[in-house]
């Protein structure tokens, strides 16, 4: 099964995630999330991070999810590559992410993103379930 | 994505309505400028869409507006301009965005092209070295709790107190550098984190440092008053914003009103839209927040104004006063300001959202700088990296139809995916240095996300605005030399 899929948008970009569990779905969304800003083939897993986010709903969680990422991103400089997800809720989510501090040398950078937004937001269950995210890049 | 099918009613050449009836929900008509041709592009896609769902907005007057750089974004289109009552409207961080303070700074130079482009190669590598740029580039200020604090609520005026540029510098910035009403208290731990190892950094995307020359002036005794005296002059284009600290002030905020919207019931066609009474507490505690990181993004580019000026004085062995680089204007262009305009007869206090727009006041307006008093305010539209860049003033027809605004860009027409598969990054840098523009890049994939391909043709944009009476060309300058985040 694959993880997921690039949606073409003019300005900015977007993703749809899939998972054969929810969880997996938001994992997902993460990676795919990071693949925008890094080439992960050249990123360990070298340290870990616990992350536990809340929101309103279950769309806002996925938004939650993403843009603490991102802000560990900004202040610890972590390029996640893999992500746990334990515990989730409607509202709630708790979850490791694994992966490594920036190395300019060793890594190569993309774009990157500024936030994960709410326009187009969607978690979807069909065979399986999707989370569909549009970022500002 | 779908094309767009909805109506328009053609007004005049460059003027196109979305009629209030296309939608229930919509409280104005949308009012796009463009030409026949433009709209074939805009309609591939839903920033029209985006245009409707904005005249939703509780409080919104006139119209619901896009300028011809019109393309899709997330809740507002980029290109547009809403204007809501103080009184009883709303205000929507959506109508700023994420980048808050996104904006330009023009800087001027005696040097003339020859002298430049015997050292271009240099002084590019000189700008990449010394203004951080790229993604996860750190600053060189590194801002602990107190500063940011002085950062957020001084703007640029902080950066000149650190003997980074001129009290000159802050006359001819948008606000002076510092918008009024900033309070850090309103700003959350997580922004303020984000924004301390990035204060002085370019970023990455479309954020660059653009090293042009000026290829025709149109008005030479308003260009003369902006220190733009003759083609072959060398020019220094600055564009970059708020970076974490704003990203985050716009999440925590579109986090909270989403709430206030449900409280208050207002009916939004889309989630991104979450907005607040612009006088209830969210609202001007959000206001509060985005002075703070609007502030944040002027103390950026007035530290690097700074290190350019450092880097010219070093590559051209002159006095920076020989250099001559000296700030024409800085705007901003995704921004919601208070202004006052008059709407039907009657005076009213707007909340004037700019997303992908900048303000163009007219000659005599008393919020632009004395200097430019009789000419207008200097409009500031940079094209993409392979084509040119415009200088323009406000006029008198902006304050009428447009709430005193005028595009910002060229707009993007593919997809950086898109223009990603059709070049790589080398291709790009060999086509560019084939016509003599060099460029230095932070990031991979960058050069192909931004070729010129991936934009509009910001003449076109700038004829549109130009002939629809928005604003007036003064200046065209092509590039040279450009840093890419």
């Amino acid at each position: 099964m694959k993880k997921f899929d690039i949606i073409e948008h003019t300005a900015d970009i977007g993703i749809v995630a899939y998972g054969t569990e929810l969880k997996e779905a938001f994992a997902n969304a993460a990676y795919a999330m990071f693949t925008l800003i890094a080439d992960l083939e050249d990123v360990k897993e070298v340290v870990c991070r616990q992350i536990e986010v809340e929101a309103g709903d279950r769309e806002s969680l996925v938004v939650s999810w993403l843009n603490e990422l991102l802000y560990l991103f900004d202040v610890e400089g972590v390029i996640f590559k893999r992500f746990k997800v334990m515990e989730l809720s409607e509202t709630s989510l708790k979850a490791e992410g694994y992966g490594e501090l920036i190395d300019k040398a060793r890594h190569s950078l993309k774009a990157g993103v500024k936030a994960a937004t709410y326009y187009m937001l969607r978690v979807e269950k069909d065979n399986g379930y999707s989370v569909r995210v549009i970022f500002d890049v | 994505m779908a094309r767009w099918e909805g109506p328009l009613k053609k007004i005049d050449d460059y003027r196109w309505e979305i009629p209030q009836s296309y939608k229930s929900g919509m409280r104005v008509p949308g009012l796009i400028y463009a030409s026949e041709e433009m709209l074939k592009s805009i309609r591939e896609e839903q920033s029209l869409e985006q245009v409707a769902n904005v005249a939703f907005l509780p409080g919104i007057v006139g119209y619901s507006l896009a300028m011809p750089d019109i393309h899709w974004g997330y809740g507002f289109p980029i290109g547009g301009v809403a204007a809501t009552r103080v009184d009883d409207g709303v205000i929507s961080p959506g109508g700023v965005g994420y980048d808050i303070n996104c904006g330009v700074r023009l800087l001027r130079t005696n040097l003339r092209e020859s002298e430049v482009r015997a050292r271009i190669e240099q002084l590019l590598s000189e700008l990449f070295v010394n203004v951080p740029s790229g993604v996860g580039s750190k600053g060189k200020i590194r801002a602990g709790k107190k500063e940011i604090d002085e950062i957020i609520s001084k703007g640029a005026r902080w950066a000149v107190e650190r003997g980074f540029g001129t009290k000159e510098d802050l006359e001819v910035t948008e606000e002076g550098g510092c918008l009024k009403g900033a309070d850090p208290d309103k700003v959350s731990f997580k922004a303020k984190e984000r924004g301390s190892p990035q204060s002085g950094t370019l970023g990455s995307g479309n954020h660059f440092l653009e090293v042009e020359v000026v290829e025709e002036i149109y008005e030479p005794g308003i260009a003369k008053i902006m220190g733009i005296e003759e083609v072959g002059q060398v020019l220094l284009l600055i564009h970059t914003g708020s970076r974490g600290l704003g990203h985050q002030v716009c999440d925590d905020y579109v986090r909270t009103l989403r709430e206030v919207v449900q409280r208050y019931d207002i009916n939004l066609p889309d989630r991104e839209l979450a907005c607040a009474p612009v006088k209830s507490k969210e609202g001007q505690n959000y206001l509060a927040a985005m002075a703070c990181a609007a502030n944040y993004a002027w103390a950026n580019r007035q530290c690097i104004t700074h290190w350019a000026r450092e880097c010219f004085v070093k590559v051209f062995g002159k006095s920076l006063r020989q250099i001559g680089l000296e700030m024409v204007y800085d705007v901003a262009h995704n921004i919601a300001k208070m202004e006052s305009y008059q709407v039907e007869g009657k005076r009213l206090d707007l909340c004037v959202h700019r997303k992908g727009a900048t303000r163009a006041f007219p000659a005599g307006h008393p919020d632009i700088p004395s200097r430019y008093k009789e000419i207008g305010q200097p409009v500031l539209i940079p094209g993409d990296m392979g084509r040119c860049s415009y200088v323009a003033v406000g006029t008198e027809r902006a304050m009428k139809e447009s709430f005193g605004s005028v595009c910002h860009g060229a707009g993007r027409v593919k997809s950086r995916h898109a223009a990603r598969r059709l070049q790589r990054d080398a291709d790009v840098a060999r086509e560019l240095a084939s016509r003599g523009i060099s460029v230095r890049a932070a990031s991979k994939g960058g050069l192909a996300e931004e070729a010129s391909e991936a934009y509009k043709d910001v003449t076109e944009v700038v004829e549109v605005c130009h002939q629809a009476g928005l604003c007036r060309k003064v200046v065209k300058a092509r590039p040279m030399g450009v840093v890419k985040g």
